[in-house]
């Protein structure tokens, strides 16, 4: 992620609570450790989880701020976490940490709830940074996220058929997703774009909403294809 | 990470329809592939009304799908000939999905159930539907206009059950599509992977054939003579099931064997092949350079980025497509280098001779980045358009003054902004100290045909960092 670390921590008061989901317990202590070290005062980690059912109950018997979710997970991969720990800890924000880069697998996840999407190679200052904006509410976008999101919003919209504006990104909301996939940072969209960082964040989320709720045509055959819907 | 996400909705050019079916990797948009041995007529069961039939067949021929259906419709009125061609095609013609294969870790992870499973959509109903009303308008009507519905009533609820257990019987097949290493048993024949869509199709489908075979009985108008017919036939097919229903039974269970003996042999032999071929080299050398940490970095990034590639996203780094291309610049820089590339791609296109200048300058700028740049990251983004392409090339280094750059330097002028515009196209390098380096590419496709004579014989003033691709 291109987050500063603390840039948008709207008055945070204290360390968010992660609780840390992926099947691979040797990656589960290296980013405890980088967390414990990079996070300190910024993130506490409260609870390991190994599967879904670990997962779901660690989630509702600690009610974290944010829940790192692995994308591949037995029992059912993480929306399944997403969609089952939802009504037992409904202020709980996922940000979803993956190896793959297949993009059925960020689509799903995003689709089921998931408010980033970033990859385990991240170093450990800007996964700190990350968990900060989700667990402000904000959306974490990888480059890679950005590129997909302008994939599957883009081709020529045919007017007669989009009548909600769930179904297109603004210009502006499209020029920012483009600049998150050169590379920018959110201080650097901004600037580039003379808006403020608070206005970068509202089209993130706008476009995250998008992503989540939108019945776009190609959007939903494309998920439909691989049964995601 | 050098690698992006496959387009999703292939919105530059063609049907997406025929793209979506496209295996992983291959050339995506406006690239219709056609299969060895000519164009084969499939039927269309992504998206079936019926059997997929009018779809599959206006696909073949080129024509509006709505021309197809009226006819069949029309054929149907005019003496019912419509619904046997119809029948015949759904028989006769082959579906038009194939076994479904995802890049190998992912298929590993749906096998393990660490991928969310596909979950059945309701509209499967909705063809079911349309096919009860369907046929259910065709008796009415040719009540009403015939008036002898003694004997199109048994001849029609009879098709629409039959037509209803050949729709389970695609259904069933797509299933076993989707899931190549699944058993083959007789129950998961029949029913795929169950549901209550399956059942309702399959309890339908008997049921109006019974019927249809006891409204045929009572034709005589004892009910008597009815049931003693409908017992007959009954019995007719359960002893036709005892006989036939062990040599089915074996045949699926030897069919089972040999096809999980198959795909185990096969995964076994390409993991075994890959292991070998990169990871265990990797390792070796690491090995010996193991006091190099540089060295041992860049191997690692290096194994990680193929081996990620091959698990996950299948996507190639060979130069058919543009993004395949600029992955593969990226791949080469990294190795030489030991930075890391983070290749970003929206649509692609087939890589041709108008676009190698515009690849091989995002390579010198990449080139560039890595050398001076220092940071150890350099973000690609390319955008295909319909009518051009835009590559950027950004890094956090120190940056340059590009107006400073002494002329003896061919780096930038030559190589970047002088290749560009020798090509019809454009380059922008924009460097602020101390905040990093961008450099804009753009190239219109519509020039492919005046950039293509020249390329060979004018790039070879930067012939040392190019590639061969």
């Amino acid at each position: 992620m291109n987050g500063q670390p603390g840039s948008a921590r709207a008055g945070g008061g204290g360390a968010v609570g992660v609780v840390l989901v992926d099947d691979h317990a040797m990656f589960r202590r290296g980013v405890r450790a980088e967390l414990e070290t990079a996070g300190r005062g910024a993130v506490r980690v409260l609870a390991e989880a190994g599967d879904v059912d670990e997962a779901v109950a660690a989630v509702a018997a600690h009610r974290p701020g944010v829940v790192l979710l692995d994308v591949h997970l037995p029992g059912g991969g993480g929306a399944e976490v997403m969609r089952r720990a939802a009504s037992a800890s409904p202020d709980t924000r996922y940000l979803a940490l993956s190896v793959s880069d297949a993009a059925e697998d960020v689509i799903g996840t995003i689709r089921g709830g998931a408010r980033g999407y970033v990859t385990k190679t991240i170093t450990g200052p800007e996964l700190v940074s990350a968990i900060g904006r989700v667990a402000d509410g904000d959306a974490v976008f990888s480059p890679r996220l950005a590129g997909f999101v302008l994939d599957a919003f883009s081709g020529s919209i045919d007017v007669a058929a989009v009548d909600e504006d769930l179904d297109r990104l603004t210009e502006r909301e499209r020029e920012v997703m483009r600049l998150i996939a050169r590379g920018y940072a959110y201080k650097e969209v901004a600037k580039e774009l003379f808006i403020s960082v608070k206005t970068v964040e509202t089209h993130m989320s706008n476009v995250l909403r998008k992503l989540q709720l939108s019945s776009r045509h190609e959007l939903t055959r494309w998920a439909s294809d691989r049964r995601l819907l | 990470m050098s690698s992006t996400p496959p387009p999703l909705a292939t919105p530059l050019a063609g049907p997406v329809a025929t793209a979506a079916g496209a295996p992983p990797g291959a050339v995506g948009p406006g690239v219709d592939p056609v299969p060895l041995g000519g164009r084969k007529a499939t039927r269309d069961i992504r998206n079936p009304v019926v059997g997929g039939v009018a779809a599959g067949v206006a696909r073949h021929l080129g024509m509006p799908v709505l021309w197809l259906r009226a006819a069949f419709v029309l054929l149907t009125l005019l003496g019912g000939s419509g619904i046997a061609m119809y029948a015949a095609l759904w028989l006769l013609l082959p579906a038009d999905s194939h076994f479904e294969a995802a890049a190998p870790g992912i298929e590993s992870a749906t096998r393990g159930g660490r991928r969310p499973g596909r979950v059945r959509r309701l509209t499967d109903v909705g063809p079911a539907i349309a096919l009860g009303a369907l046929g259910l308008g065709a008796v009415l009507m040719l009540e009403a206009l015939l008036g002898r519905g003694v004997v199109f009533w048994p001849l029609l609820v009879g098709a629409v059950g039959i037509g209803l257990l050949w729709r389970q019987a695609d259904e069933a097949q797509r299933e076993r599509w989707r899931d190549g290493a699944g058993r083959i048993d007789p129950v998961r024949v029949v029913l795929g992977n169950g549901g209550w869509a399956s059942y309702a199709r399959l309890a339908g489908g008997l049921l109006l054939v019974v019927l249809a075979l006891v409204l045929y009985a009572l034709r005589g108008g004892s009910l008597s003579l009815a049931r003693d017919a409908v017992t007959a036939a009954l019995l007719a097919v359960a002893g036709l099931a005892l006989v036939v229903g062990p040599w089915v039974w074996r045949l699926a269970s030897d069919l089972t064997e040999e096809r999980t003996e198959r795909v185990r042999t096969q995964e076994r032999a390409d993991v075994a092949a890959h292991l070998h071929d990169s990871v265990l080299q990797t390792l070796a050398l690491i090995q010996r350079s193991a006091d190099d940490p540089t060295t041992v970095s860049r191997l690692a990034r290096g194994q990680e980025r193929d081996l990620r590639a091959w698990l996950y996203s299948g996507e190639s780094t060979d130069a058919s497509t543009v993004a395949g291309a600029l992955r593969a610049v990226a791949a080469r820089v990294e190795d030489e280098y030991a930075v890391t590339v983070e290749v970003v791609t929206v649509g692609d296109c087939p890589f041709d001779e108008g676009l190698r200048p515009l690849v091989q300058a995002a390579g010198e700028a990449v080139t560039n980045a890595a050398k001076h740049a220092g940071t150890g990251l350099v973000d690609v983004y390319a955008e295909v358009h319909e009518r051009a392409v835009e590559v950027f090339v950004r890094d956090r280094g120190p940056g340059f003054d590009p107006e400073a750059v002494p002329d003896d330097r061919y780096g930038v002028r030559a190589s970047i902004v002088g290749r560009m515009e020798r090509h019809g196209g454009r380059a922008e390098v924009r460097s602020v100290t101390g905040e990093g380096t961008e450099v804009r590419l753009h190239l219109d496709r519509t020039t492919i045909d005046t950039a293509a004579a020249d390329t060979a014989v004018s790039d070879t003033a930067a012939a040392d960092t190019e590639e061969d691709a």
